[in-house]
């Protein structure tokens, strides 16, 4: 092979949150660890001061952190009967582009995921039968338990320097903390941050109508820490420029902040940025991998050959890697045969805006993540019988905006559009405009996957993937029933106008504002090679030396954001490379 | 008769000045090594001798100089900015054709302790011998074994870029004879053995001095010993125990602290100091590093005073908290707290109050990072601010943070903002600001 570089113990595709872990983790042991990241490298004392990074029009409005979609994007249709059309303007999806990719401008909510999510299939046949499962709807169990998890957690907690407030610990309950939630071994490293006012009104009222509030764990964090890994991080200041945006303070969470600086001390570890990988090479008999094509930033391809491939890109691209490489059989919507592509889905919104009379909740104030939530309505926290759905949402009072041009537009229904009376609506939104936000579970359904579109191609002439979607008969019903949980707090608390959705009661489209970002799946972890394209330890079935990171791996998506249950997985997969893999290559579970 | 006291009186002041040349001159300590061996023949250095050289040469810091960035180590190509030009530091790996290769030991020691060259032409005192003059035989012999342990890099100095006259080398021997002081540490005997070790690191490998201690024109040394120096068009602040200028509100072990780790809970080191954090001190053993603070908190300096403070209701102030509140206290903290370990407190910081603050004005302009050490390995930055504030706020914030919270200094001129904008060719401001 022409331009092939000297071989890797280890190449990793993407240097986000997953391939930073992973890489400090597998260099740490003395593995040859190569990175490719395909965006520019990015420092948090450089390209992220505080000086420069409150810039609305810059990064939130124009979107200069994320992938530029005329680069590259994805091709969406609702079904399988539509002409698939590429997306090209980002409105949820934020992808990454950069030295720690998605995880830079992530908005920071910091969950572990319930232990539900990572058995929904057993638990609810357990509970409540089969017939609780709407027809269609792959539901499956991870194959790996939250017990299994929880030291992954904890460490990955500890990297980041999570700010919460545990509500379990060692199987007590601690008050104030969330009661629903799965067995920690300790207490967060940072305590939760300061509630904003509509978080302290949120949790009186939720209190009173007998829910259990607690803070949102966050990675904005609340005090100063020095990680796991030896870096300093600095206290957060709510300066509420977080999604979209880096951080210069090293308050927020980020690879960059809290890995790299580590990472690039390994004396084993070198990353190439503003490099592309094509796709993963196999050997002549297919059944392990060689190493990877790349696109240098000279536009000269070259091969990166190692021993392991670790695929840990956004999920989107982890699914478009496979597919493009040939690496596990393509799911195929007609037979349901086929794990790559399968067990897309999403998250099931749903929120009450409401705008109080005479309130001054100084949204200015805020991070990315400020909310108190009740999980009270979430996973299987409460009695599914007869309601002919599985799930629910967290449901949240999220102070995660201030800024004057998002503002601008978040007027009552029927407020003028402008002149004078527009200043006065928004003068008085501003202070009294706040939402419940219900942010909730979503199961895969057999008419939602990818593949790769048959018509548009990218830069390099790889056909684009394609996203077929749409919100399924449990999404529609969870989300109803969220949103009515979600209205009867808004009115609860005072707000006079009420306005209430549930996204899932229309098509999903890829343009709607406030949607979650947090799409799953296509190349998923289990216990069956025929229904999943990894085995517990994200070790493909197929190809023993590759292993798939990020949240392209779960066949389910909690009411939470997925950041942390990511990060944990990760290092739940560098555990088993350095400890069974690198010893003795090859499949760590029999098919 | 007056003839003749005119002609003995000038032989004697012949013979002075040939005495005291002599003397300065001399090389005879060096004699102790071996004179034999070069640096590039085959008989291996000894082991244990390779492992301590490799100590001695992080405490004199050597490969700040002698390493270019990026470049192989020891290999040279580092270029000083010198106020008589650059001096390119030149490759000490023993290769034949371009390093150390032919020398032997003993030409080592003269180089090292006496600033003489292998063929005898003299070294500019941008090579601290001066300060290395103080070294033992005992550290240069495990020098030398580690010099000899390097592997070998073909790359030849670049020339030097000195105008006339400092291009003359000659031109030391009047240098030396004016500042060089050829003389071996002699412990102070009254003093305890701790504190002649800090000294005997700080005066000698450590050359603290050659920052510390104010230069006259002619770049000696000054009396006023670590008493704090214009460098670079930044300040190398005092580093007694000066209450005011100096580390007196400083315990030793935050002394220490910040040599290891490169900060403590009031001071980050960056610029220059981040560099001998980064490159020297961070690697010296506890031991060493608690005799250095002891020394330097032996050291009564300058004894400034501190001028009475501008009051908080000054209109300079007001504008300068203003100034900070929007722009500095994110970080910094709400009464220049900062953070431990990772940004720099301004509460009862004697690097706020240095006379001119020209590190702070230069800090503002062009940012700065943090030094990375093996014990904190965070490297957290400060921004530019040039291109947002103009002179009279930078000047006004300035003026405010060397006047709170403990701290009282001269105010910060707009003019010499401007200045130094000029100097260190900063951002100008974006328009309307």
């Amino acid at each position: 092979m022409a331009n092939a570089r000297p071989k890797a113990d280890v190449v990793v595709i993407g240097l986000g949150w997953s391939g930073s872990v992973i890489a400090e983790e597998l260099a740490r042991a003395g593995l040859k660890v190569v990175a490719i990241e395909r965006g520019a490298w990015r420092d948090t004392a450089t390209d992220f001061p505080p000086s420069v990074d409150t810039d609305e029009l810059r990064w939130a409005t124009r979107k200069e952190i994320l992938q530029p979609p005329k680069l590259e994007t994805y091709t969406f249709r609702n079904n399988a009967t539509q002409q698939a059309l590429p997306v090209r303007e980002w409105s949820n999806l934020t992808l990454g582009y950069n030295v720690g990719g998605a995880g830079t401008h992530w908005a920071a909510a910091s969950w572990r995921f319930n232990p539900f999510d990572f058995q929904p299939y057993s638990k609810t046949v357990e509970r409540y039968g089969k017939q609780q499962l709407v027809p269609g709807l792959q539901v499956q169990d991870w194959g790996i338990t939250y017990d299994e998890l929880e030291p992954f957690y904890d460490r990955f907690e500890r990297i980041a320097g999570t700010s919460g407030q545990a509500g379990v610990i060692n199987g007590k309950i601690i008050p104030g903390g969330n009661p629903f939630e799965g067995s920690r071994s300790r207490d967060f490293p940072t305590p939760p941050l300061v509630p904003s006012r509509w978080n302290d009104i949120f949790t009186q009222k939720t209190t009173e109508l007998g829910y259990h509030p607690f803070p949102v764990p966050a990675g904005t964090i609340s005090r100063a820490y020095v990680n796991a890994l030896g870096v300093h991080m600095g206290p957060c200041t709510y300066c509420g420029y977080c999604q979209l945006f880096g951080c210069g303070n090293w308050s927020k969470s980020s690879p960059n902040a809290c890995v790299v600086p580590a990472l690039m001390r390994q004396p084993t570890f070198e990353v190439m940025t503003e490099t592309e990988v094509l796709h993963i090479n196999k050997a002549p008999d297919g059944k392990t991998a060689t190493g990877v094509s790349f696109v240098g930033k000279d536009g000269v391809v070259g091969e990166q050959p190692a021993d392991i491939v670790i695929v840990a890109a956004y999920q989107l691209d982890n699914v478009r890697l496979m597919l493009l490489s040939g690496i596990g059989e393509p799911y195929d919507p007609r037979t349901k045969r086929g794990v790559i592509g399968r067990n897309y889905s999403f998250q099931t919104l749903s929120y009450a805006y409401l705008w109080f009379e005479n309130e001054y909740l100084n949204p200015f104030i805020n991070t990315g993540c400020l909310a108190i939530q009740i999980d009270d309505f979430n996973a299987d926290n409460f009695d599914h019988s007869g309601l002919g759905f599985i799930g629910g949402a967290g449901i949240q009072s999220l102070s995660n905006n201030g800024l004057p041009i998002g503002m601008a537009g978040v007027l009552p229904k029927g407020a003028p559009a402008w002149g004078k009376g527009w200043k006065q609506s928004f003068q008085h939104s501003y202070q009294n405009w706040a939402m419940v936000q219900g942010q909730g579970t979503s199961y895969s359904h057999e008419d939602a996957y990818f593949d790769l579109d048959p018509v548009y191609k990218d830069n390099f002439g790889r056909p684009l993937m394609r996203m077929t979607f749409d919100y399924n008969l449990n999404d529609k019903r969870s989300g109803e029933f969220v949103r009515q949980k979600c209205e009867a707090i808004a009115k609860a608390v005072g707000g006079t106008q009420v306005e209430s959705y549930n996204f899932a009661a229309d098509h999903y489209t890829p343009f709607r504002a406030n949607d979650s970002s947090h799409t799953i799946g296509g190349v998923v972890m289990g216990t069956d090679p025929k229904t999943s394209a990894l085995n517990r330890y994200q070790q493909s079935w197929d190809v023993h030396n590759v292993f798939v990171l990020g949240a392209s791996s779960f066949p389910n998506n909690g009411g939470f954001n997925p950041t942390v249950t990511i990060g944990a997985l990760a290092l739940w997969t560098a555990k088993a490379i350095k400890e069974q893999y690198v010893k003795n290559p090859g499949p760590l579970v029999q098919a | 008769m007056k003839r003749t006291i005119m002609a003995g009186l000038a032989i004697v002041v012949v013979a002075g000045i040939g005495a005291a040349l002599y003397i300065n001159g001399s090389t005879r300590a060096d004699d102790i090594a071996d004179n034999q061996l070069q640096a590039a023949d085959s008989t291996p250095p000894d082991p244990a001798q390779v492992r301590q050289g490799a100590y001695i040469a992080v405490q004199g810091d050597c490969a700040a100089c002698h390493t270019a960035p990026g470049g192989k180590a020891f290999a040279g190509g580092y270029g000083l900015q010198t106020p008589f030009g650059v001096i390119n530091s030149t490759n000490i790996t023993p290769d034949r054709q371009t390093g150390i290769g032919n020398w032997t030991e003993r030409d080592f020691f003269r180089a090292v302790r006496h600033g003489k060259r292998k063929d005898g032409q003299l070294l500019y005192p941008a090579m601290p011998y001066n300060a290395y003059v103080q070294m033992s035989d005992s550290d240069l012999h495990d020098l030398w074994a580690y010099m000899r342990s390097l592997a070998p890099v073909s790359q030849a100095p670049a020339a030097n870029t000195l105008g006339f006259p400092y291009d003359i080398r000659l031109a030391m021997l009047g240098w030396n004879l004016l500042f060089f002081k050829n003389a071996a540490y002699v412990p102070v005997p009254e003093q305890s053995a701790q504190w002649n070790r800090g000294r005997y690191l700080v005066d000698g490998a450590g050359h603290c001095a050659a920052c510390h201690t104010p230069k006259n024109a002619l770049g000696g040394d000054t009396g006023a010993y670590l008493q704090g120096a214009a460098l670079l068009g930044g300040h190398a602040p005092e580093i007694t125990n000066d209450a005011h200028l100096g580390l007196g509100n400083w315990s030793a072990e935050q002394v220490r602290q910040y040599l290891k780790t490169g900060s403590n809970d009031t001071a980050v080191a960056a610029g220059a100091m981040g560099e001998a954090v980064e490159h020297s001190t961070q690697y010296l053993n506890d031991t060493d590093l608690a005799d250095i603070a002891l020394y330097l908190k032996s050291l009564p300096g300058s004894g400034s005073q501190a001028p009475a403070g501008l009051a908080a209701n000054a209109p300079v102030m007001q504008r300068g908290a203003r100034v900070y509140e929007t722009n500095c206290m994110a970080c910094h903290n709400v009464r220049g707290e900062g953070i431990g370990g990772m940004v720099p407190a301004f509460a009862d910081n004697s690097g706020m109050r240095t006379p001119g603050g020209a590190n702070l004005i230069s800090a503002v302009l062009k940012g700065g990072r943090a030094a990375a050490t093996d014990s904190n390995i965070t490297a957290a930055g400060m921004p530019s601010f040039a291109w947002k504030l103009n002179d009279t706020d930078i000047a006004a914030v300035l003026t405010y943070v060397r006047n709170s919270w403990g701290n009282a200094a001269p105010a910060v001129p707009p003019a010499q903002v401007a200045k130094a904008r000029t100097a260190l060719k900063a951002d100008t401001p974006i328009s309307g600001l």
